[in-house]
């Protein structure tokens, strides 16, 4: 898009989006948000970038292909689950670890790493999604 | 090890020899027969020393718990039935084995041979060998995929191919009918074990799933066993090698069906039902697999008809019912693998060394393979039921069950007679033919036949006689505790070669004089039953060809109007069915939803819900495609909004995004398909789709305002509630149940989401043309282009 507004603001815009994205996802276990919808804002983000810059610059920007990136994701998850296996819990179960680091209490869990593997997930296919469109509909 | 643990190795033996037998066969070449060849006797030595202890008749199980919430056992039941065949398996395996070294010596896939034969060898012993139910179909459809992979192991050829294709699709969904069978028998009874089942037979008979059980068992062993109209499977697999056609269709797996029946023969024998069907099948069976057999002039198919005749006259045997049937049944079934063992590889033999195996370009051969002439004889003489082998023994006991005079036993009888001359004069054809005359020119030069080729026919032509010569050990030992396995009660087999003057013996006669006489006729008998079958023209083979050809029609045509290939129609239909599903169920059983009491709406939500249904009317009323996809997520926004002032944050956080991101994707979606700017369907197509879409908005409309009038179910929110906070420690109950309490749900979501973005990557990647139309399939078609 050629808009100039548009162009100089997009870049803070979408930091500002994809670190939101990460604060809702790590906040989902109390509060509203989640995997889900932090992959979704996440989605939005890099789309309003594509619109912005071009499909190009957000390939580079991630680095990797985001279907990579999606299954990743699904590999995370299901390790996430898998780790109950080796304390002998049934497969799922949540699994916590409290380290205290700088006087701070940090809960920790199998499930949140879960859920950043949904989040990874939603941010690679849908972005997939709509970057193989946006691509062709360049050319 | 204790016993159990040994008799659990020796099932497992042979799938464990096949993993290693490609290797050992590619470090020793056809060698590796010698040592493969162990596998087999050491299992039959383990069994045969149970021989004593089943002689007592007592019964060995044993087995481990395999899936323990639906009772189901890995288990085996060693009686005297099951040890019998083990022995069989095993014994004749063992020299099947050699006999493969030397038939495919120099194959570049023998080791892969080697390695399917004793996969089979396994799933044969399993099956026979199974107690429990479940066990024993799993090793029956395992004993069809091996022969799948035997009879197609030359899958060059296409007659190979479709050989093995025949057996797979007739015995494997013979296998679909038993497990079927088997489920209703544990219906009726409760257990899933044979040696439990036993003590059943009469509340099985009393049942009135009762015919069921049988026809679905029958279904199964029928097919199985090749019984006429199931047959034409067994002559196509003699395209397999040699040593498959004399292992596994003619001395094992074609008995499956045999040992199914007798082994339920105490559960679900002895009615008139099980007394009528038996007998007519196995008799018809005998007499056109006999018929058939005249009409060859290929060894193997002679042989392979004569199979079919012999698993007929078993089948009629075991459903007899008349006192020495099943004892009959017994030493037939015994002296039946001895000898065609014997015979097929002879017939093998032949092939290898001559080059042909076609009756009427063989002669002479008596000269320079004396050897194989003997091995050849013996077993005919077995065949034909002439002293003193264990034939003769077996034919005496099939006419004492059948000497009655009551008109049943008569007519059976008469077709037994006739039935085993033809076999008779086929025996002779096989053994004699080749050997005597004049020396005809073969396409090979004859030689006598390597150690590996000759040693397994000629064990089993031996064994023919000195089963025979020491009847009454083998009684004994094997005869009576089979024969009293199979007749739920104990019986005593007494046969010996000393022959009584009786009906027996006359009808053992007659068969002898009407034997000569067809082999002397044979050329005759062959030319007429040659112009019956030109008569008839159509057998089930061809059938077969018509229905999988009539099938893939179908197939096709339904494919074509289902899956056209056409978006639009697939979403029609999708949305017909929804529309359905909403709102007929309602309709017919009275469920419809009440009028709604509209409640007093604060001002600012009745704002935003007027914003939702303009958005609405703007969706449907917009000039351009555009504007449509934007006034959608207005509509969607505003739901979001609802959402959210009714307390669901998560639900409205997620809608939003949602709607954001549908809104970006229509509109490159639009690009992308180059679509017009606006919509130009005609109004007699937009008219269905609306009133499709009023339809599902209806339904799904009444359905939830029917879900909102019944009392709310609150056992749920509570759990979640109570446990949300202290179980999975998150205080947000949404985000809780997605990843934690359902977490295995989301993982399956989450991989659909990465399935579908795959899907929508290839989609968007796939270029015009480079497509396989779905008329391509049509199988008229491709028989045309041909």
């Amino acid at each position: 898009m050629k808009s100039l507004i548009f162009r100089t603001i997009a870049p803070v815009i979408v930091s500002v989006m994809i670190l939101f994205s990460i604060f809702v996802l790590l906040r989902g276990h109390n509060e509203p948000g989640g995997g889900f919808i932090g992959g979704l804002i996440a989605v939005a983000a890099l789309s309003i970038y594509g619109i912005a810059f071009g499909v190009e610059t957000v390939r580079r920007a991630i680095v990797f292909h985001p279907l990579s990136i999606a299954g990743a994701g699904l590999l995370l998850a299901t390790l996430s689950g898998l780790l109950s296996m080796v304390f002998h819990v049934p497969f799922m179960t949540g699994l916590w670890v409290y380290p205290v680091v700088l006087g701070e209490e940090i809960p920790l869990s199998s499930v949140m790493t879960f859920d950043i593997g949904v989040y990874l997930v939603v941010v690679g296919a849908v972005t997939s999604i709509a970057l193989s469109l946006e691509e062709r509909g360049e050319d | 090890m204790n016993v159990t643990d040994l008799t659990f190795l020796a099932l497992c033996l042979p799938f464990l020899g096949a993993l290693v037998a490609p290797l050992l066969t590619r470090t020793l070449g056809h060698n590796a027969a010698w040592v493969l060849a162990l596998i087999p006797a050491a299992i039959f030595v383990h069994f045969a020393g149970f021989t004593a202890e089943i002689a007592q008749g007592t019964a060995i199980t044993g087995g481990y718990t395999w899936v323990p919430s639906f009772n189901v056992r890995f288990s085996w039941l060693i009686d005297g039935l099951s040890l019998s065949f083990i022995l069989l398996i095993s014994g004749i395996g063992a020299l099947i084995v050699f006999y493969a070294g030397g038939y495919l010596k120099g194959h570049p896939h023998q080791g892969r041979f080697f390695s399917f034969l004793l996969m089979f060898m396994g799933s044969m012993l399993g099956l026979v060998a199974s107690d429990s139910f479940l066990m024993l179909f799993i090793f029956w459809e395992l004993t069809s995929i091996t022969s799948f992979l035997l009879i197609g192991f030359d899958h060059h050829r296409d007659a190979a191919r479709r050989a093995a294709f025949q057996a797979l699709v007739v015995t494997g969904g013979g296998g679909l009918f038993l497990l079927a069978g088997l489920i209703v028998l544990w219906n009726i009874s409760g257990v899933t074990q044979f040696s439990a089942l036993m003590a059943f037979g009469p509340v099985v008979k009393a049942s009135p799933l009762y015919l069921a059980a049988l026809v679905l068992v029958l279904g199964g062993a029928f097919t199985k066993s090749a019984q006429f109209p199931f047959h034409f499977w067994l002559p196509n697999a003699m395209e397999a090698p040699t040593p498959v056609s004399a292992y596994l269709h003619s001395a094992t797996m074609v008995k499956a069906g045999v040992y199914l029946l007798m082994r339920l023969n105490p559960v679900l024998g002895g009615t008139a039902e099980w007394q009528i069907i038996l007998p007519a099948f196995g008799a018809a069976t005998l007499v056109i697999g006999a018929l058939l057999a005249v009409r060859q002039t290929d060894l193997k198919l002679m042989l392979a008809y004569t199979t079919m005749s012999s698993l007929g006259l078993l089948v009629m045997l075991t459903g007899f019912g008349s006192p020495y049937a099943i004892e009959a049944a017994v030493l037939y079934l015994v002296a039946h693998s001895l000898f065609k063992g014997a015979l097929f590889m002879v017939a093998g033999i032949i092939d290898h060394e001559t080059g042909t195996r076609d009756i009427t370009r063989l002669g002479g051969l008596r000269v320079a393979m004396p050897l194989t002439f003997a091995i050849a004889l013996a077993a005919a003489i077995s065949m034909g039921g002439l002293p003193p082998f264990f034939g003769f023994l077996a034919k005496e006991e099939v006419y004492a069950a059948l000497s009655s005079f009551d008109p049943r036993s008569i007519g059976f009888a008469i077709l037994t007679v006739i039935g085993n001359a033809l076999m008779f004069a086929v025996a002779f054809a096989v053994a004699l033919k080749p050997f005597a005359g004049k020396t005809v020119a073969t396409p090979k030069h004859a030689h006598e036949a390597p150690v590996l080729l000759w040693l397994g026919p000629a064990v089993l032509a031996l064994a023919g006689l000195v089963a025979a010569a020491l009847s009454t050990t083998v009684h004994t030992l094997f005869s009576t505790p089979m024969a009293s396995a199979i007749a739920g009660e104990p019986r005593t087999v007494a046969i010996s070669l000393i022959p009584h003057i009786g009906v027996p013996l006359a009808l053992s006669g007659l068969t002898v004089v009407l034997g000569i006489a067809l082999y002397v006729g044979l050329a005759q008998v062959r030319a007429a039953v040659a112009s019956v079958l030109a008569w008839i023209g159509w057998g089930p083979d061809r059938g077969f060809d018509q229905a999988i050809r009539g099938l893939l029609r179908l197939s096709f045509a339904i494919t074509r109007r289902l899956q056209n290939g056409r978006l639009d129609s697939y979403m029609t239909m999708t949305f017909v069915a929804i529309a359905v599903v909403l709102l007929v169920p309602p309709f017919v059983f009275g469920e419809l939803a009440l009028a709604p009491v509209f409640p007093s709406i604060p001002l600012h939500e009745l704002a935003i819900m007027i914003i939702a249904v303009i958005g609405l009317f703007a969706v449907v009323l917009a000039k351009d495609r555009l504007t449509a996809i934007v006034s959608l997520g207005i509509q969607g926004f505003s739901v979001a909004v609802i959402f959210l002032l009714y307390g669901a944050p998560d639900l409205a956080f997620t809608q939003f995004m949602i709607e954001t991101l549908a809104v970006v994707i229509l509109a490159l979606v639009m690009t992308r398909l180059k679509l017009s700017p606006s919509d130009h369907r005609p109004f007699r197509q937009t008219l269905p789709d609306a009133a499709i879409a009023i339809a599902c908005g209806l339904g799904a409309g009444l359905l939830l305002l029917k879900v909102t009038q019944v009392p709310f179910n609150t056992a749920l929110s509570d759990f979640f509630a109570q446990y949300s906070k202290t179980v999975a420690h998150g205080a947000n109950i949404v985000n809780v149940i997605i990843v934690d309490f359902r977490g295995t749900d989301t993982l399956g979501e989450i991989a659909v989401v990465m399935i579908a973005g795959l899907a929508v990557l290839s989609l968007v990647r796939l270029r015009a043309g480079s497509m396989r139309r779905i008329a391509d399939n049509d199988p008229d078609a491709e028989e045309a282009g041909r």
